[in-house]
C-alpha cells in the first residue's frame, strides 16, 4: 500500500500533460510500458491471429463439407498445397487443423484474452498506476510478438508447418520421415512455443505481483471484482503449468535433434529400425496434458470473470453468491491440476489410473455447475440491459452449459472409450472452451471499449454480430455431436473410406456453410471496432453505470491512470439496486458513511471503523504533504 | 466480366448498407434515443432470446428423433451394451439439465428485460441455495461415476485365459493382423528384426511363432472372449472398432490390449440392418500422417465352429515363406520343419 501512495505523489506532483508529451511514437505505441497500451497491443495481435486461425478453419471446412469441390481458386494463396486436380493435399489438411488449434488455443484465447484483459483491467480495477513491472510487461508482449512471427513464418515453409495435431504427440512430431511437417515446421513450432511460454510467465508473474501488492486503500481481496479474481487465479495456473509444457518441449527437442530417447522406442520407419529404445510416448502425453488441461481453465477463467462482471452490471444486480463464485474458481484452479489424464483414458494408461482420474474429473464439474446456477440466479429478477457485452455474456453461459454437460460423458472413462477422438470431443471443447472463451473476449471488448478508446461501439451492429455469431456457433458445433455419436473420427481428411462413416455429407456441408457464414459475420465486428475507434460516439465517463474503479478514471486515462490521488475503496463492487439507494448503483469509491439510507445492518457497524481509518489516513496525507513542502 | 459486375454489385450493396447505417445513427442521435436504455432494440433482443430457445429447441428435438437410427450405431459387443446404456442414462440426466437451464436462461432474459419503472431485487447470496446446488450435482455425479467405474473396471480387467488372441499392429498406413495359431500363443517380436519379408518383426527363434499366421481380415468368433494385442511399428495409432465400442491406442514400444466379447456375427448384423454389404470395420483414431483417414481393416465375426475351421485352414508364416527360418540354429530349424511338413 505504501508503494501505491508514494507513486501517487510522484505523479500528482508534476503536471500530467507534460508527462504525456514526453512520449514519442516509439515509446507510446511500440515499446510502451503502459499497461493500457500493452493490452491494446495484445488485443490487436489477438484479432490478427483470430483472423488467421478462423481462415484456416474455413479452408479445412471446405474440404470436409465439399469434398468434391475444385479448390483451384485457392492456388494463388496455397500454391502447391492444391494438387493438379484441385484437391487439398492431405498433409496440408493436417497442418491446417494443427495450426488452427495452436493459434486459437495459445495465440487467441490465451494471449489475446488473458493478455488483453489482465493487462488492461488489473491496474484499473484494483486502483494501481500500472503493473508491478512495466518493463517486464513490455517484454512479455514482445516475446509473444516474436513467438507470433516465428509461428507465422512456419506457415510459409515449403514442407509446411507442424502437422501432428496441436498436441504434437511424438513419435509423429519427432520424426520427419513420418510427416513432412515434423521437419522445419515442427522446429519452428517448438521455438515459437518457447518464446510464448516465456511471454506467459513474464505476464503471469506480473499479474500475480500486481494483484497482491498494488491494490489501493480499502481494496481487500474480499472486495476485488470477480474479473480480478479470475485473472489472478489464471495467472497462478499458468505460472505452475506452462513450465511443464516447456519441459515437455525441451525433451522433444532433445529427441528430435540430439538423439535421445525420452519419447521414442522400438520404431521401424522408412525401411530402417531406429536405434532409440526405452523411451515412452505416453510420458509426453502426461507432460503435455499437465499443461494442456489447466490450459483449458487458463482460457476459460478470464472469460468467466469478465462475464461475471458484465452480467452483474447489466442485470443491475449483485452477482449472486460472490463468495461461492470465488470458492468455485479456487476449486477449479486446484482441481485443474489433477485431472489431466482424462485425455488419456485409451492411451494405454494403467486402467487403475484411469479410474482415479475419472473420479477427480467429475468432481471438477461441481464448481462449474455452481457457477452456472449462480449466473442464472443473477439474471433472475434483474433488470436486464442487452448491451452487446451482456448478450455475449449470456451466450457464454449457454455455451458453458452445453459444452460442460458433454464433458460429463467424456470424463466417464467407460463412455469415453467410444467417444474419444471423435467429433463428439470436437463439439465438446469447441463449445465449452473455444466458443465460451471467445464470447467472453467479445463481451469484454464491447464492454471495455469505451475505456480503451473513449468512444462507444455501435450497439446495433453489436447486436447483429452477436446473433449471427451465436446462432452460427450452435449451427457449427451442435451437429458435430450427432456426427461424433456416429463415431466419426477427428482429423480425418475424408470419411468415405469407411462404410460406418460414409454418410452425413449433408450435415457436414451444413456445418461448413454455417462456419463460413459465422467467419464472415466477424467482419461486422472488425468494421465496428475500427470505425468506432475513430468515429464512434464519444463515451461518457461511466457509460454502463458500473461500480468498479476503472470508470472513475478520466475518459482518456493517461499514463498513471488517475490524474490525482488514487481513489480509495469502501465497499464491494456489486452494490447494484441496493434498497434505499437513490441510484441503482453505488460505485466502490462511495464511503459507507455517505450512504446511511442504503446500508445493511452489518455495514452500519463498519461505518464507525471506516471513519477512524479515514481520519488516520488523512493525518498521514497531511504529514506527507508538510514533509515535501 | 461477370467478376466485375459482381464486385460492382457487392460494392453498391455495401454502400447502401453503409448509408442506412449512417442515417440510422443520425436519427437516433437526433431523437435522443441513444441515451435511453429501454429501447426497442432491448425489447427485440429479449424477444429473440425466446425465439432462439423455441426455434433451436424444436430443431434439436426434430433432428435428434428423425436421425436416431443414423447416428446410433448398432452394437456388436457385450460391453458395448453396458457403455451405451451408460451413455443414454447420462444423456437423460444431462439432457434434462440442459433443457432446464436453457429454459431458465432465456426465460429470465426475456422476462426480466429492462423496464424503467422496476428495480432489480438486491439478492446477493443465499447459502442454503448454494449448498443445495453443490450437493445435488455432487450426488448425481457420484452415481454416474460409480456406475461408469464399475463398467470400466470390468472392461479393463485382465482377459480370460481362454480368450482368442489377435495381434493388431499399426503402421503408416495400415494394420497387420497376426494370430497365435493352434496354440493361441503369439511368438515374440523385436522391431529390429523387421524387414521386407518379416513386416511384423517376428522372432522365429521363439517356438511359439512357428504356427503364427497372418490374415487379411480380423476374424473372430461370436460369443467368446477375444483379446486384441495392440502395438505400433512407427508412430501412434489407435484401434477403433465403432460397432464393438472398442478403442485403444497403438504405441510403439509399449504393447496395449483390449478384450471383449462380440455378440453378433457379421451375417446376423447384415440381416438385422438389411444391408448385404455390411462389414465391421477398424479405423485409426490417433493422427498418424497423411494416410490417417484410410487405415481400414475389416472385422469378420463368425460362429465359433466356423472360426475353428477357419483357424485350422490358415497357413503359418514359415510355411508360406520357408526362408524365414533359413538362419535358425539346426535344432530349432528341425522343429520348425515339422510344423511346415505337417498337414
Amino acid at each position: 500500500m505504501a508503494v501505491a501512495n508514494v507513486s501517487a505523489h510522484d505523479v500528482s506532483n508534476h503536471d500530467h500533460h507534460d508527462h504525456e508529451h514526453k512520449d514519442n511514437f516509439i515509446t507510446k505505441y511500440i515499446f510502451s510500458t503502459d499497461h493500457k497500451m500493452i493490452a491494446k497491443q495484445y488485443l490487436i495481435s489477438g484479432m490478427f491471429w483470430a483472423f488467421i486461425g478462423g481462415l484456416l478453419s474455413v479452408l479445412f471446412r471446405l474440404q470436409l463439407g465439399f469434398p468434391e469441390m475444385d479448390l483451384s481458386f485457392l492456388r494463388p494463396i496455397l500454391g502447391g498445397w492444391i494438387d493438379a486436380s484441385g484437391k487439398l493435399d492431405p498433409n496440408f489438411y493436417l497442418a491446417l487443423v494443427t495450426m488452427h488449434g495452436t493459434i486459437m488455443v495459445f495465440f487467441v484465447l490465451t494471449a489475446g484474452l488473458s493478455g488483453t484483459f489482465s493487462n488492461f483491467l488489473i491496474p484499473l480495477q484494483i486502483g494501481a498506476r500500472d503493473m508491478a513491472s512495466g518493463f517486464m510487461n513490455m517484454l512479455s508482449y514482445w516475446f509473444f510478438f516474436v513467438s507470433g512471427v516465428i509461428m507465422f513464418a512456419s506457415l510459409f515453409l515449403e514442407k509446411g508447418p507442424a502437422a501432428g495435431g496441436w498436441v504434437v504427440y511424438p513419435p509423429l512430431s519427432a520424426l520427419e520421415q513420418a510427416i513432412p511437417g515434423s521437419g522445419m515446421g515442427m522446429t519452428l513450432w517448438l521455438i515459437a512455443m518457447t518464446f510464448f511460454i516465456a511471454s506467459s510467465l513474464l505476464g503471469g508473474i506480473n499479474y500475480i505481483t500486481t494483484v497482491i501488492n498494488l491494490r489501493t486503500r480499502g481494496m481487500s481481496f474480499s472486495r476485488l471484482p470477480l474479473t480480478i479474481w479470475a485473472f489472478f487465479l489464471t495467472a497462478v495456473i499458468g505460472l505452475l503449468s506452462f513450465p511443464v509444457l516447456f519441459s515437455a518441449a525441451l525433451l522433444l527437442v532433445f529427441d528430435r535433434s540430439f538423439g535421445t530417447s525420452f519419447y521414442l522406442s522400438d520404431i521401424y520407419i522408412g525401411g530402417e529400425a531406429l536405434p532409440n529404445t526405452g523411451g515412452s510416448a505416453v510420458l509426453y502425453q502426461h507432460l503435455f496434458w499437465f499443461l494442456g488441461h489447466p490450459e483449458v481453465y487458463i482460457v476459460l477463467l478470464p472469460a468467466l470473470g469478465i462475464t461475471s462482471e458484465i452480467i452483474a452490471t447489466n442485470s443491475r444486480k449483485p452477482i449472486f453468491g460472490y463468495k461461492a463464485m470465488i470458492i468455485s474458481m479456487l476449486g477449479i484452479t486446484i482441481l485443474s491440476f489433477v485431472v489431466w489424464a482424462h485425455h488419456m483414458f485409451v492411451s494405454g494408461l494403467n486402467p487403475f489410473l484411469g479410474s482415479i482420474f475419472m473420479f477427480l474429473t467429475l468432481i471438477i464439474a461441481v464448481p462449474s455447475a455452481v457457477k452456472v446456477f449462480n449466473y442464472l440466479t443473477t439474471l433472475w429478477r434483474g433488470n436486464l440491459r442487452f448491451t452487446p457485452g451482456m448478450l455475449f455474456s449470456i451466450g457464454l453461459v449457454s455455451f458453458f452449459i452445453s459444452g460442460g454437460l458433454t464433458g460429463i460423458f467424456l470424463g466417464n472413462s467407460a463412455i469415453d472409450i467410444q467417444l474419444h477422438d471423435t467429433y463428439f470431443v470436437v463439439a465438446h471443447f469447441h463449445l465449452v472452451m473455444g466458443s465460451a472463451s471467445f464470447f467472453g473476449m467479445m463481451a469484454g471488448v464491447y464492454h471495455w471499449f469505451p475505456k480503451m478508446f473513449g468512444r462507444m461501439m455501435d450497439e446495433k451492429l453489436g447486436h447483429v454480430h452477436f446473433w449471427l455469431t451465436f446462432v452460427g456457433v450452435y449451427m457449427v458445433f451442435f451437429p458435430m455431436h450427432y456426427i461424433g455419436i456416429a463415431g466419426f473420427p477427428r482429423r480425418y481428411y475424408s470419411w468415405t473410406n469407411f462404410s460406418f462413416s460414409d454418410m452425413y455429407t449433408d450435415l457436414n456441408m451444413f456445418v461448413s456453410v454455417a462456419a463460413i457464414i459465422t467467419f464472415f459475420a466477424q467482419f461486422i465486428f472488425v468494421f465496428n471496432f475500427f470505425y468506432s475507434m475513430y468515429k464512434g460516439r464519444k463515451a461518457s465517463a461511466n457509460p454502463w453505470q458500473s461500480n468498479t474503479l476503472e470508470w472513475t478514471t478520466p475518459i482518456h486515462p493517461g499514463h498513471g491512470n488517475w490524474p490525482g490521488e488514487i481513489p480509495a475503496v469502501y465497499r464491494w463492487p456489486y452494490d447494484y439496486s441496493k434498497p434505499g439507494a437513490k441510484e441503482d448503483f453505488i460505485p466502490q469509491t462511495v464511503p459507507l458513511s455517505a450512504t446511511p439510507e442504503s446500508n445493511l445492518p452489518h455495514e452500519n457497524k463498519l461505518v464507525q471503523l471506516e471513519k477512524e481509518i479515514m481520519a488516520e489516513e488523512g493525518d498521514v496525507l497531511v504529514a506527507n504533504e508538510s514533509k515535501e513542502s | 466480366m461477370y467478376g466485375l459486375l459482381i464486385s460492382i454489385g457487392v460494392i453498391l450493396l455495401i454502400l447502401v448498407i453503409w448509408m442506412v447505417y449512417r442515417i440510422q445513427t443520425l436519427i437516433s442521435v437526433a431523437k435522443g434515443s441513444d441515451k435511453k436504455i429501454a429501447t426497442t432494440s432491448n425489447k427485440v433482443n429479449a424477444f429473440l432470446m425466446m425465439f432462439f430457445l423455441i426455434g433451436c429447441g424444436v430443431l434439436m428435438f426434430w433432428y435428434s428423433i428423425k436421425e436416431f437410427d443414423n447416428y446410433q450405431l448398432p452394437i456388436a459387443s457385450e460391453h458395448g451394451l453396458v457403455t451405451d446404456k451408460l451413455f443414454w442414462i447420462t444423456m437423460a440426466v444431462t439432457g434434462f439439465i440442459f433443457i432446464l437451464t436453457h429454459i431458465l436462461l432465456f426465460w429470465f432474459s426475456y422476462h426480466y428485460q429492462y423496464s424503467e419503472d422496476r428495480r432489480a431485487s438486491y439478492y446477493p447470496d443465499n447459502n442454503k441455495l448454494e449448498i443445495i446446488w453443490t450437493l445435488v450435482p455432487a450426488v448425481v455425479l457420484t452415481v454416474l461415476v460409480v456406475s461408469g467405474w464399475k463398467a470400466w473396471s470390468d472392461i479393463t480387467a485382465p482377459a480370460p485365459e481362454e480368450a482368442h488372441v489377435v495381434e493388431i499392429m499399426g503402421y503408416q498406413f495400415a494394420w497387420d493382423v497376426r494370430y497365435g495359431g493352434m496354440d493361441n500363443t503369439l511368438g515374440d517380436y523385436d522391431y529390429r528384426l523387421t524387414n521386407a519379408t518379416n513386416s511384423r518383426g517376428i522372432d522365429f527363434t521363439d517356438k511359439n511363432s512357428f504356427d503364427d499366421f497372418p490374415s487379411q481380415n480380423v476374424v473372430i468368433p461370436k460369443g467368446e472372449p477375444v483379446l486384441f494385442k495392440i502395438r505400433a511399428r512407427d508412430v501412434l495409432h489407435s484401434v477403433f472398432a465403432p460397432h464393438m465400442r472398442l478403442k485403444m491406442d497403438a504405441v510403439p514400444g509399449m504393447p496395449t490390449r483390449f478384450w471383449f466379447v462380440p455378440n453378433k456375427t457379421t451375417e446376423e448384423m447384415r440381416a438385422e440392418l438389411g444391408d448385404e454389404e455390411f462389414e465391421y470395420e477398424i479405423a485409426c483414431t490417433e493422427v498418424c500422417g497423411n494416410g490417417h483417414f484410410s487405415m481400414r481393416k475389416v472385422i469378420r465375426v463368425v460362429e465359433p465352429d466356423e472360426y475353428r475351421a477357419w483357424v485350422a485352414e490358415q497357413t503359418p508364416f514359415i510355411k508360406s515363406n520357408p526362408d524365414l527360418i533359413a538362419d535358425l540354429p539346426a535344432d530349432l530349424k528341425e522343429l520348425a520343419e515339422i510344423y511346415i511338413n505337417e498337414e
